[in-house]
């Protein structure tokens, strides 16, 4: 009966490591001095790893998730908290962290060394999230699409209104995507409640899909999939610099922007580490790492060199973005749901 | 006073008295004594954890059988001692947490916020383990289930495992579905939540305005379980019932989609459809077919489920088809029927368990899949996706996620009470003792014909896919630079070779360590508890055997961001702490895809005719022999089908560990999605190919492992092989 035997061992033999892996694990998270969740890409979060563990011999263990799935998590984990610091990804679930008191206070030597956009934030969320980058959210096209399409050169949101655009335009769906939230929100800024909605509507018939993911956009320009597409300035830019015949749009009428941002979890078990970390993620030195990561957004410590690549924001008409108001979960709800309504249920 | 029932009680005492209680903080270096005696229950209790304790209580009282002689009353003493043992571990486990007592009345009535502990080590479990035993042993001395205690027992690892890990996770999630925000009771919002236009609205009948997600869900649902079923049974005539000269490649051809990581399909699907993919420009450039975006929405998602779960169909299938027994097809032709008609009335309604479990399978999978929605679903929204972002996106309203998947539970159940009726009392026993004398009749022309052109056009066009997955791997950028290249390898799966052994530097290696391990732990684990499972429900009969069979099928109806997210809220604090290791991992992969052997399992044992374990009792062989020597041989296709599943599944899995993964054990599928999130499509695909190639050979492996199913049936071809069952690849 050689089935029988395989068959009887195999299991044993899965049970028994199993229960082991009880113990290794156990084991292996001793060493850690300090769990990060981490919300930007890959590259980014491992060279911020190596670099701090080769500076301060603290090692780190490090998981990356997207902003959403690491709110989710560390609000599961409440009752017992498996993180430290959480750094990185758009600010809204940091706020919202901050706002449902998941995260710390924590006043870094290294504040006044900082852009005025990432102490104001700071300020906004009572001291328990601050700003370590920002990216203004702008627009781009295919330019071998546009030509073809006659559309002609794109400088403003209302030239993605154009005729020629119907049914080329992608953006991300605000209910699922931080990125077009910030889109809804920066528009009602610019224009106005009420304007704003009649741009969002008009929008909605050159719009061809509601994508979930406010970085897809982008890729799809690069595919020729859309002609022109809505994101954050700098993931069009990485497709730009992957060589795909894009151009990079900062709206004329202006546009607003996100701060991706960094949080001391609350109950953190190894917090004197979170804070070494804090203050150190908040130099130039370690903020420059960004960039040769290709992540082209705008580093918060003023002395951090702005790379190259990077959509300039002297050039970029930054709005006053409002992210106490817009930030909160009620004014959220309200437009979320407004915007379900009145825009995403429009025949096209 | 048996053997086994004295051996347990001593593993019951060993567990309390020797093995430490207590799980080990993650900080702390356990020394040898914590390890022996010093951590243990015993100890712990004496130094002042009195709660622990009165669990001696039900110990000693489960020696009086042992120790004293056997008297009429010892199954009462055992069942008492069990029951009354796991009450007190589950009752202490369950008020004293990590910060004291968790019930605001025990805080009141105390005064502080009480006396506190960690979560359940080795000690805890093997003791809870034991006593469950001695309490299933006790049962079968009081005559249940023919006094067996292998069944009562099975029954009873079973039914805890189930509520541990599917009830208990599954029902602290659900229950936010009746709170608010803020954690109250709130059934009015449950009711505004479930009535929304956006989930029953039905616009899409009466204007081009979108339908709820409810129903798009459901269509897609039911056209992926026709098309699955219909393809799953094209291939399994194909390679059981002709000649067909490349029937081993078709069968790679057919399994190749169920080893592919999630987005991969979806990808390549873009790469030829889209509107710059490969076909459209040619379509463009030749005839002039404009392009078009009609691949994102409903077609798109609907091909790629068809290519992804088609395999599972034919697994189901392939065991049946072979079990049919010839003998009742050459009585139909004997009494002149023609062979359109015995395929009708005969072949087909004893295919009708596997076509049951097979269009039940792709109805569910196509319910819980997420990944190929989120790259094909354009503006056609499913629950999954929405269950997804209702949960990570911008609202976070955990609340919503918990009543989309009470719908989406719903639906399932609702298939899996659909499939139950349908297949009603009749019997479909075709394996028996006798010997089977028939030849296994050809196809009619007709079936055989439609199968070749349903599953040919089918086979070449997942050749097509998969060539573009591998070009991809290959070239810099998928549908813009076609320059070769092995840079997405070099990245990945970089190894260096230094003084001190080989480094393996590329980005990838943790993952995919990771992975292997915890596929390879989950798949035996998988099989064998849920066959274990599919024998008590098909070979046994006890009380409350329906809900204990939709226990088995819950954790596969939940989608895995609901299960994720419910795991954290169950495991990560005492009594059960298990988030961030590798358990945790593996628990949520076997019982998220143990219905899979439980289905399989059912569908080949009802072809398995029952005097044949009879036989095996009658000559005196206990439950547990005739499992092992009759009943696990015969099933050997269904062990092949759920072992490959479960390991390919816990493999490919996404929404599920999206949560539950670590800095130590990273998934691969979870650092394929940070790749596609990225842009780097070609990573992410050479990553992809490099988990085909291990699960090909996992396959092989598995295939090699158990062997093949020998009924004695010839063969048409009787000159070969004799062997009327081929392998499986």
């Amino acid at each position: 009966m050689k089935l029988k035997k395989n068959l009887v061992a195999a299991t044993m033999l899965a049970g028994s490591m199993t229960a082991l892996s009880f113990l290794s694990a156990g084991a292996a998270q001793a060493q850690g001095a300090l769990v990060m969740y981490c919300g930007v890409q890959e590259e980014w979060c491992r060279a911020m790893v190596t670099a701090f563990e080769r500076e301060t011999g603290i090692k780190v263990s490090m998981t990356r998730k997207s902003a959403g799935e690491v709110f989710a998590q560390v609000k599961a984990e409440a009752a017992n908290p498996r993180a430290d610091i959480w750094w990185g990804g758009t600010g809204d679930p940091h706020m919202q962290a901050a706002e449902e008191g998941l995260t710390v206070e924590y006043t870094s030597p290294k504040m006044n060394e900082l852009q005025d956009w990432a102490v104001r934030q700071w300020e906004q969320s009572k001291k328990r999230t601050v700003g370590i980058y920002s990216g203004a959210l702008g627009f781009g096209y295919n330019t071998e699409l546009a030509a073809s399409n006659k559309t002609g050169e794109l400088k403003c949101w209302a030239d993605l209104l154009k005729p020629e655009l119907k049914g080329e335009v992608q953006v991300a769906d605000p209910n699922s995507s931080g990125t077009a939230y910030t889109l809804l929100a920066s528009i009602v800024q610019i224009m106005g409640e009420d304007k704003g909605f009649e741009y969002m509507k008009a929008l909605h018939k050159n719009v061809n899909q509601y994508t979930k993911s406010g970085a897809a956009p982008a890729k799809a320009m690069a595919q020729g999939e859309t002609t022109a597409g809505i994101a954050f300035m700098h993931d069009i830019v990485t497709m730009v610099v992957d060589k795909a015949p894009i151009k990079v749009v900062a709206p004329c009428e202006g546009t607003g922007y996100e701060i991706g941002s960094m949080s001391i979890i609350k109950g953190a078990k190894n917090m004197e580490n979170a804070q070494k970390f804090y203050d150190w993620a908040l130099t130039a030195n370690a903020q420059k790492l960004g960039a040769e990561a290709k992540s082209y957004q705008v580093p918060s410590n003023k002395s951090t060199p702005i790379p190259p690549q990077a959509p300039k924001l002297s050039d970029v008409k930054l709005i006053n973005f409002d992210f106490a108001k817009y930030g909160s979960s009620e004014e959220r709800k309200r437009l979320l749901s407004k915007w379900d309504n009145e825009v995403k249920n429009l025949p096209k | 006073m048996s053997r086994a029932t004295l051996g347990w009680i001593v593993l019951g005492w060993v567990g309390f008295a020797l093995l430490p209680w207590y799980g080990f903080d993650r900080t702390a270096v356990p020394t040898l004594t914590d390890y022996i005696v010093g951590g243990s229950a015993l100890v712990h209790g004496l130094k002042g954890t009195w709660w622990l304790l009165p669990i001696l209580v039900p110990l000693l009282m489960s020696l009086r059988p042992a120790l004293l002689p056997a008297r009429k009353d010892n199954s009462s003493w055992l069942i008492g001692a069990g029951l009354l043992g796991l009450a007190l571990i589950v009752i202490q486990g369950f008020s004293i947490g990590l910060n004291g007592w968790t019930l605001d009345i025990l805080k009141a009535i105390s005064g502080d916020d009480g006396p506190r502990q960690a979560g359940i080590g080795y000690g805890g479990a093997l003791t809870a383990i034991a006593l469950l035993i001695v309490l299933c042993h006790g049962l079968a001395a009081r005559g249940w289930c023919r006094g067996d205690a292998f069944v009562t027992s099975s029954i009873g690892i079973v039914i805890a495992l189930i509520i541990v890990f599917v009830f208990f996770p599954v029902s602290t999630i659900l229950a936010s579905a009746f709170a608010d925000n803020n954690g109250d009771f709130a059934p009015l919002e449950f009711v505004a939540k479930f009535m929304d236009r956006s989930i029953w609205g039905l616009d899409c009948l009466t204007s081009d305005l979108r339908c709820g997600v409810a129903w798009n869900t459901l269509f897609l649902g039911l056209l992926v379980a026709f098309g699955t079923t219909a393809l799953g049974l094209a291939f399994a005539l194909i390679a059981t019932r002709t000649a067909f000269r490349y029937k081993k490649l078709l069968r790679v051809m057919s399994v190749l989609p169920i080893i592919t990581p999630p987005f991969v399909i979806g990808l390549a699907l873009i790469l030829i459809f889209g509107r710059s993919g490969a076909l459209s420009s040619v379509l463009w450039e030749w005839f002039g077919v404009p392009r078009s975006r009609w691949i994102y929405g409903l077609p798109g998602v609907f091909i790629a489920q068809l290519l992804a779960f088609t395999p599972i169909a034919f697994l189901v299938l392939i065991g049946v088809v072979q079990g049919i027994s010839p003998t009742l097809e050459e009585a139909s032709q004997t009494l002149r029927a023609k062979s359109w008609t015995t395929f009708l009335t005969v072949t087909l309604p004893l295919m009708r368990p596997g076509l049951a479990n097979a269009f039940l399978l792709g109805f569910v999978e196509s319910l819980a899949d997420f990944g190929n929605p989120l790259v094909l679903g354009g503006n056609y929204e499913v629950l999954s996706t929405k269950i997804f972002f209702a949960v990570v996106g911008a609202q976070q309203d955990q609340g919503r996620a918990a009543v989309l998947s009470i719908i989406l539970l719903a639906f399932t159940l609702g298939a899996f009470w659909l499939q139950h009726a349908w297949l009603g009392k009749k019997v479909y026993t075709t394996v028996t003792g006798k010997g089977d004398a028939g030849i296994p009749l050809p196809l009619p022309r007709r079936v055989a014909l439609a199968s070749y052109f349903t599953a040919i056009p089918w086979a070449l066009f997942t050749v097509a896919v998969y060539v573009i997955i591998l070009v991809g791997a290959f070239v810099r950028s998928m549908g813009r630079d076609y320059t070769p290249t092995v840079d997405h390898f070099l990245t990945a799966f970089r190894v260096e070779s230094t003084e001190h052994g080989f480094f393996f530097s590329g980005s990838a290696w943790d993952s995919f360590f990771a992975t292997i391990k915890v596929a390879a732990l989950s798949a035996p684990l998988t099989a064998a508890i849920g066959l274990l499972t599919a024998y008590l429900l098909t070979r046994q009969r006890f009380s409350g055997q329906r809900s204990f069979e939709f226990g088995t099928l819950l954790s596969f109806a939940i989608p895995g961001t609901v299960v994720g997210v419910s795991y954290i809220l169950a495991f990560n604090v005492p009594p059960i702490e298990i988030t961030g290791t590798g358990f945790v991992l593996v628990m949520c992969f076997v019982f998220r895809n143990m219905p899979v052997g439980v289905r399989s399992g059912i569908a080949t044992l009802s072809q398995i005719d029952k005097s044949l374990d009879e036989a095996s009792l009658t000559l005196g062989a206990r439950s547990a022999t005739t499992m092992r020597r009759v009943v696990l041989p015969l099933l050997r296709p269904a062990i092949v089908a759920s072992l490959v599943y479960s390991f390919v599944r816990a493999m490919t899995a996404v929404s599920a560990v999206i949560f539950l993964v670590t800095a130590e054990y990273n998934m691969a599928t979870t650092y394929i999605v940070g790749r596609v999130e990225a842009g780097e499509f070609g990573l992410a695909i050479a990553y992809s190919t490099v988990l085909i190639v291990v699960m090909l050979i996992a396959i092989v492996g598995i295939q090699l492992a158990v062997g093949e199913r020998r009924l004695g049936r010839r063969s048409a071809s009787t000159s070969t092989n004799p062997v009327a069952a081929p392998a499986i690849p």
